[in-house]
């Protein structure tokens, strides 16, 4: 048993499943933008059609979708490339960096993304 | 006349590894690359490996043939050798001791931590433990691992995480005694594998199956054990 305190949940198999659900989640939504691009479309109807709550709850589901499948895949390539083993004490610190300025940036993209959808 | 370059290293004399090169006469004859290297070696007595069988059983002399990691003894020099040339390098990824000699000692520990032997608290009975062929059956594919190490230093996974990542080679061990019937411990085991990064570093890119001489998948019993771990979970 490794012990890891800054994967998303702790636990593999958590993250595994978090992984492939978000996955699922974030191609069924991007399959649905891009049927309503392709079947064009103008800034009246692409305002009517996230005035909708549906599509808001489920924008905001892929968006946290993308922040949590974002966080997972990120944190895999960094105790990957960023580690003691590699590069000496510099790659922890390097790694707890690295991982702070992603979860940052996630977090401001994510509430960000609240604020587009419900703001207008 | 056959070009083999290969890699030399010795910590006693040399500052860092080189590869050398070697031409050997083949006698026109399709050899094993193991004969190959002890033809190298009849030249130059100073040049090291290991082995012991010869014939693909006792997994003493995986290398890394022409860029593929796998037994010299069961491995025709026509299958790695391209534009007449050889190339023979220690597997990757582990501390090289010297020439193609590596030390195994984080792929043993990996082994180690999966308790690769029959745990079973029940009274033994009085013969043995019985199984149905069907039982049997299960463990067909999983038991026949020779260690190695091919598949282990074949993964990406393992070179960059070989003190955490148990790596192919301990999994298809752990899976075989969770599937082993007359084993108690299956609760143990799984309770021991759920963690970032165990069994879940395996990004499935199936390297260990490329590799492995003895035909084995551990992608596969990786799959079966992350099902067990579901299963049990949800």
């Amino acid at each position: 048993m490794v012990t890891s305190v800054t994967s998303m949940g702790r636990s593999g198999l958590y993250d595994w499943l978090m992984q492939r659900v978000t996955a699922v989640i974030l191609l069924a939504y991007f399959l649905l933008v891009g049927w309503v691009l392709i079947c064009g479309v103008d800034y009246a109807s692409w305002k009517a059609l996230y005035a909708q709550t549906w599509m808001r709850v489920f924008s905001l589901l892929a968006l946290l979708s993308l922040g949590i499948h974002a966080w997972i895949g990120l944190w895999a390539v960094v105790t990957d490339y960023l580690t003691e083993r590699l590069m000496g004490t510099t790659g922890n610190v390097l790694r707890l960096l690295a991982q702070i300025v992603c979860a940052i940036i996630m977090f401001t993209y994510v509430v960000w993304g609240i604020q587009i959808l419900w703001g207008f | 006349m056959l070009q083999v370059s290969i890699y030399r290293y010795n910590p006693e004399t040399d500052a860092e590894p080189y590869m050398q090169d070697v031409q050997v006469d083949t006698g026109g004859k399709d050899l094993m690359v193991l004969d190959v290297m002890e033809l190298i070696k009849a030249q130059d007595t100073t040049f090291a490996y290991r082995r012991s069988c010869r014939e693909g059983v006792c997994g003493s002399d995986g290398v890394n043939m022409s860029g593929k990691n796998g037994l010299a003894c069961i491995t025709p020099v026509s299958q790695v050798v391209r534009n007449n040339k050889l190339v023979l390098r220690p597997l990757p990824g582990l501390p090289v001791i010297r020439d193609l000699v590596v030390d195994m000692g984080m792929f043993y520990a990996q082994y180690e931590k999966v308790q690769p032997y029959l745990q079973n608290n029940t009274p033994a009975p009085a013969i043995e433990r019985l199984q149905s062929p069907e039982d049997r059956a299960k463990l067909d594919g999983l038991y026949e691992c020779i260690l190695c190490a091919c598949c282990s230093t074949s993964c990406p996974s393992f070179w960059w995480n070989p003190d955490r990542f148990i790596g192919p080679a301990g999994l298809l061990q752990a899976y075989r005694f969770l599937a082993d019937t007359r084993d108690t411990a299956t609760e143990e085991r799984l309770s021991r594998l759920d963690d970032p990064f165990s069994v879940f570093r395996c990004h499935g890119i199936q390297n260990c199956v490329n590799v492995c001489p003895k035909g084995l998948n551990p992608t596969r019993a990786i799959g079966h054990i992350r099902n067990m771990l579901l299963s049990r979970a949800t």
